[in-house]
């Protein structure tokens, strides 16, 4: 039994010896092999006799057990150093930049107008569009602006020449997205024309508007987002709460004052210009022009085909170029027209 | 309408300081667009009299003054100013005073002290005239202070009035407005009729009653043309911003800022019989005052005496009949011109003057004669003398084309919806009353007559505009309202143009906004198009005609962006173009179709330069992965097509469902020398709403059973299109065929050269049953039959 014991803590160091694993199965066939020493004093048994047999081969197998979980256990820890190495063969450099396409930027007047749509989405308010070369009389008559009205002079507008050269007298660019009002009314209007009382209209048209004005602060074709709300109860306290709310939303700031100061469009009564000033940053404590709104003027209630007796609204167009400038600290206008990926690409 | 603010206070003066009435202001909406201080700033400045001027000892062009100055005695003084004279009434800068740029000490000039130093309007920064010492009025009180005396601590005040608000064109109309908001007494000019001292008239005839239906005229003769401004006036008016002109010219101009009411003197001398008011006849002519011929047209009222044409009516006066320095009898206008009649008239001649800015926004129709009287008195004083008469006022009126003041009702009820606050009768009735507007109260209704310088009040939403603005915006709360609850629809099939721009901004695209209106150019060389839409008014030629195509601005991008040295060039626009139609409803009722589109341009290397990744340039095939992405799970088919901005041999129709919605495909070579553009740029430009569309997923089943894969390459003839084949073959497939995808091109050894290889991945899997090697065999044997019927191909051995 002395033997035994010795056998195992020969083959443990034997095992241990072997640091690859070719050479520890080599060292596994000295003991367990068909020549091996264990093997070769399981074959002895048979030659003992039958008393000692049994507790001779219990304890051959005991050392058995011994030699073979040593061997198992170089093993796993051969593989594993193995393993190890290859890992740490296969390492990278992981602060290599990653591969592939590089991800392009939505213009930041859109991130804006996205921002602005779900805002008032989120209060019911549905996105209409309309043409950018406008009729006369959406334009301008049927927003109260007749030919000559001395209002027409504050929108330099921009017209069209027919095939003979002739100024035409009946389309130009659009001054301002308040032609929409009078498009999404007059659909509004028949869509619903079978009901006795006609739901609410609350809708945002966002688009491009132009006029003829060129300089550092003046673009001749910018944004403008136009919001309409016509109901049985729409009041100037409500056209406050809208606006209010939603540039404090838009800023995300309750660190802004909210101004509504008399002002004149034809197409509202009562009218007002929406200033904003922020109580901090650059621009702490100036009146920046935000928006001109107002209610609905009945004129402009008819022209759409509603009663103004029945229903009231009110009206807002802002700037959106100047809402993006306000958000992200923009100084130049004109860089959203420029194209200049430098630029663009800051608002991924 | 620029005004002093002292002129202002003394018609009416609050107790609020400059900023609290610049404030007061702007919220009744009348805005200040700005202020600024009246002159620069100085101190220490005191009026001086110089008692002697004597040559300085040891300089030939300095003058040793002593000059008086009050309380701070008599002082020496070495002056330089070639008009220093014993007796003169000068300002004089006391030791320590502060100029522009300069503080006075005391010095030693030339061996001599100097306390102080006599100064010229420059040096005080009131204008620029630097020839000699200001000389001030021998009656200026000695010893008081400069500012004070020429009323210096003054405030230029900008309004910026929207149209409605001509009533305060005028420093009256102002201060009734101010006064209406504070409740401070309105101290008006005190108007009284000048008595006739002579019999003489000229008669007023209005042909024209609609255009002209008041005009008040008067004859003053043996005016002094070339008595002197006072002081006090050409202060007011320089400070309005006009330029004073001659003593008669500016008593005009006082009384229309001082009233509201455009004047005009005529040298009487000049005019032949009755004055007309009339249209002009056809082809007549006139010079006017700012040397401008113009022919009017028929619609423009004419000024005219027996003989000629005078003036145009409420615009401007003519050359001839102005008055001049010899201008010893005068001819005075004070007349009402119905906006209608004026308004546009001055813009088409392109040219505005004071007179037509206010008549086309409304002038005060009862304001004619007070101000013709006022005038008078103003001329009698400043430019009369012992042989100076006036004659009695001469009015035409035509009452029945006077603006009508129809009565305006307002239903307190009304005024409660509309504003959403109930401010109560009383106060309503408190602030009507407060503009002064005459109204009877009928329970809850008021009848308004709107005065006679309102032209803005003529429906009940005025008047309720008029009481939230007097009550104050900032007075009505901002709750955020209530309404009914319903949800909006949310189409799971309709893409929104957001999410359209989001997928090329995934893609590495960036979004540029374009200007709708580019180079003619552009639209000949990437559209073929030769008859634009044009502007009549474009800011700039290169701005001159609406795009029908994208393309250009996309091109000017990338110009744009390799002059910046940005030589990766992706960028994508989403906006609308504009084609003309024959048919004039098209297009929204415009007569141009605009539908709204997408392009995109790439340019430079497929990816950014990155390690690992040879660099090669994007390629068509980049582009139109990008496209069919846009548009998946919907395929896009291709055809060749012949497109002006593009390759022939590269360039495609994109067509989906069959329809043609757009091009992609690499930029003619030809654009690329004349546009300077460096490497191929490859672009597509399609129609959004097809894009929008995107169908909604259905299902179908999922198969449990193993999938069988086999790779078959076709050798076809060179020109064989790679869809067309791909087109076949899907034909050809029995059902269980899941997908066939193209996944090799092969030219060149083991192929013949008019030929090339196209290898196929045949996925296919029954949903019923595993299918056997010999139905993928006869599937591939299908497929392969197909394509030798069609093409001639044979399997690549």
């Amino acid at each position: 039994m002395e033997n035994l014991e010795q056998l195992v803590s020969q083959a443990t160091a034997d095992f241990a010896a072997a640091t690859e694993l070719a050479r520890l199965e080599d060292v596994k066939a000295a003991y367990l092999g068909k020549e091996g020493a264990l093997t070769a004093l399981l074959k002895g048994l048979g030659k003992l006799p039958p008393e000692e047999r049994k507790s001779a081969g219990a304890a051959i197998n005991a050392a058995k057990e011994k030699v073979e979980s040593a061997l198992a256990a170089q093993r796993e820890a051969l593989k594993n150093a193995q393993l190890e190495a290859q890992l740490a063969a296969e390492a990278l450099d992981i602060t290599l930049p990653g591969r592939g396409q590089a991800r392009g930027s939505i213009h930041p007047v859109m991130r804006t107008l996205e921002r602005i749509e779900q805002l008032f989405r989120s209060i019911g308010f549905e996105v209409a569009d309309g043409p950018e070369i406008e009729t006369d009389w959406h334009n301008f008559t049927a927003l109260n602006t007749p030919a000559n009205h001395p209002a027409r002079s504050m929108h330099d507008t921009f017209y069209l020449l027919d095939d003979a050269g002739n100024v035409r007298e009946d389309v130009l660019l659009r001054t301002h997205t308040s032609p929409v009002q009078i498009r999404s009314m007059l659909a509004h209007v028949d869509k619903h024309k079978h009901l006795a009382v006609m739901p609410e209209l609350r809708v945002i048209c966002p688009g491009r508007v132009y006029r003829v004005d060129s300089d550092a602060t003046h673009s001749p074709m910018f944004h403008q987002v136009e919001g309409l709300w016509v109901g049985e109860k729409v009041s100037f306290a409500d056209l406050k709460g809208v606006v209010a709310d939603f540039l404090r939303r838009f800023f995300e700031s309750d660190d802004l004052d909210v101004r509504f100061r008399p002002s004149f469009f034809p197409f509202t009564e009562p009218s007002a210009e929406i200033d904003v000033a922020f109580m901090s940053g650059a621009l702490k404590g100036r009146w920046l022009e935000i928006a001109g709104c107002g209610m609905v003027h009945p004129n402009v209630m008819r022209f759409g085909g509603i009663d103004p007796e029945k229903y009231t609204g009110f009206a807002f167009g802002m700037g959106p170029d100047r809402l993006t400038m306000l958000r992200y600290g923009i100084n130049d206008l004109r860089l959203f027209f420029d194209g200049d990926l430098r630029f663009l690409a800051q608002f991924q | 309408m620029q005004f002093p603010e002292s002129w202002l206070r003394a018609l009416v003066d609050p107790p609020l300081s400059t900023d609290e009435l610049c404030h007061l202001l702007t919220m009744a909406g009348l805005e200040v667009e700005e202020r600024r201080p009246a002159s620069a700033e100085f101190s220490s400045v005191v009026v001086a009299r110089i008692l002697t001027a004597e040559k300085h000892p040891d300089a030939d062009k300095l003058k040793l003054c002593s000059v008086d100055t009050g309380e701070h005695g008599i002082l020496q003084i070495v002056c330089g100013a070639p008009n220093a004279a014993a007796g003169l009434v000068v300002p004089c800068a006391l030791v320590g005073a502060r100029l522009p740029g300069i503080e006075i000490k005391k010095a030693k000039v030339r061996g001599v002290e100097s306390f102080g130093m006599l100064c010229s309007a420059r040096e005080l920064g009131l204008s620029e005239d630097h020839g000699g010492l200001l000389t001030l009025p021998a009656d200026a009180p000695i010893g008081q202070s400069v500012r004070e005396y020429l009323n210096l601590d003054d405030t230029l005040i900008t309004l910026k009035l929207t149209p409605n608000r001509a009533d305060c064109l005028s420093l009256a109309g102002i201060a009734r407005e101010v006064a209406a908001l504070t409740g401070a007494p309105l101290n008006l000019p005190t108007v009284a009729p000048v008595a006739p001292a002579i019999d003489d008239t000229r008669g007023v005839v209005l042909d024209a009653p609609a255009a002209c239906p008041r005009y008040c005229g008067r004859i003053v003769r043996g005016v002094n043309a070339q008595a002197p401004t006072p002081d006090w006036m050409k202060q007011r008016i320089e400070r309005c911003g006009v330029r004073s002109i001659s003593a008669l010219v500016d008593v005009t101009n006082y009384v229309m800022l001082e009233l509201g009411q455009p004047l005009h003197a005529f040298d009487d001398g000049e005019l032949a019989g009755a004055i007309h008011v009339r249209y002009p006849n056809a082809g007549e002519r006139l010079l006017l005052l700012n040397e401008q011929t113009v022919t009017p047209t028929a619609e423009t009222a004419l000024i005219a005496d027996e003989a000629k044409a005078l003036a145009l009516a409420g615009i401007m006066g003519g050359e001839h009949s102005g008055i001049n320095d010899a201008t010893t009898d005068l001819f005075l206008e004070s007349a009402f011109f119905a906006p209608d009649a004026i308004a546009g008239k001055a813009r088409a001649l392109g040219f505005s003057s004071d007179a037509s800015y206010r008549y086309e926004r409304g002038v005060d129709f009862e304001l004619q004669r007070r101000a013709i009287e006022r005038a008078t008195q103003l001329i009698i004083d400043i430019c009369g003398g012992p042989s100076t008469r006036c004659g009695p006022v001469v009015e035409a009126v035509a009452p029945e084309h006077l603006p009508a003041r129809p009565p305006v009702r307002l239903r307190m009820a009304r005024a409660a919806h509309v504003l959403g606050i109930d401010l109560g009768a009383a106060q309503i009735e408190k602030l009507v009353a407060g503009m002064g507007f005459a109204y009877v109260r009928d329970g809850e209704t008021l009848t308004v007559t709107p005065p006679s310088h309102r032209f803005d009040i003529e429906i009940e939403e005025d008047l309720i505009e008029e009481i939230a603005r007097l009550h104050g915006y900032d007075n009505i709360p901002a709750p955020p309202p209530t309404a009914r609850c319903e949800m909006l629809p949310l189409p799971e099939a309709q893409r929104t143009p957001m999410q359209v721009r989001r997928l090329l901004a995934e893609r590495g695209y960036h979004e540029v906004v374009n200007y709708s209106f580019v180079e003619a150019a552009w639209e000949a060389d990437f559209s073929g198009n030769n008859a634009p839409v044009k502007l009549a008014n474009p800011i700039a030629s290169q701005m001159g005609v609406m795009r029908s195509s994208l393309i250009g601005g996309l091109v000017g991008t990338l110009t744009g962006n390799l002059k910046r040295q940005t030589e990766r060039v992706r960028a994508f626009e989403l906006g609308r173009c504009f084609l003309p139609s024959a048919d004039r409803a098209a297009g929204f009722g415009t007569g141009v179709v605009q539908p709204l589109r997408v392009a995109a341009l790439a340019a430079g290397p497929a990816l950014p330069e990155q390690w690992g990744t040879p660099t090669r340039p994007t390629d068509f095939y980049d582009v139109k992965g990008d496209l069919e992405a846009l548009f998946a799970p919907r395929r896009l088919t291709f055809e060749r097509t012949a497109h002006p901005a593009l390759h022939p041999g590269r360039s495609a129709a994109v067509l989906l469902d069959g329809n043609a919605i757009g091009v992609v495909g690499e930029i003619h070579p030809r654009w690329k020398q004349k546009y300077e553009l460096s490497d191929a740029a490859v672009l597509f430009e399609i129609d959004l709403a097809p894009l929008l569309a995107t169908p909604l997923p259905v299902y179908s089943e999922v198969s449990r059973f193993p999938a069988v894969v086999r790779d078959i390459a076709l050798v076809v003839p060179q020109q064989c299109a790679a869809q067309a084949l791909l087109d076949v073959l899907r034909r050809a497939a029995p059902d269980y065929v899941r997908e066939i995808r193209l996944f090799d091109v092969y030219q060149g050894k083991g192929v013949a050269a008019d030929s090339k290889s196209l290898a196929f991945r045949v996925a296919m899997q029954d949903t019923r049953k595993t299918l056997a090697d010999g139905d993928a065999d006869a599937a591939v044997a299908s497929l392969v039959q197909a394509a030798a019927d069609k093409f001639g191909a044979v399997l690549r051995a």
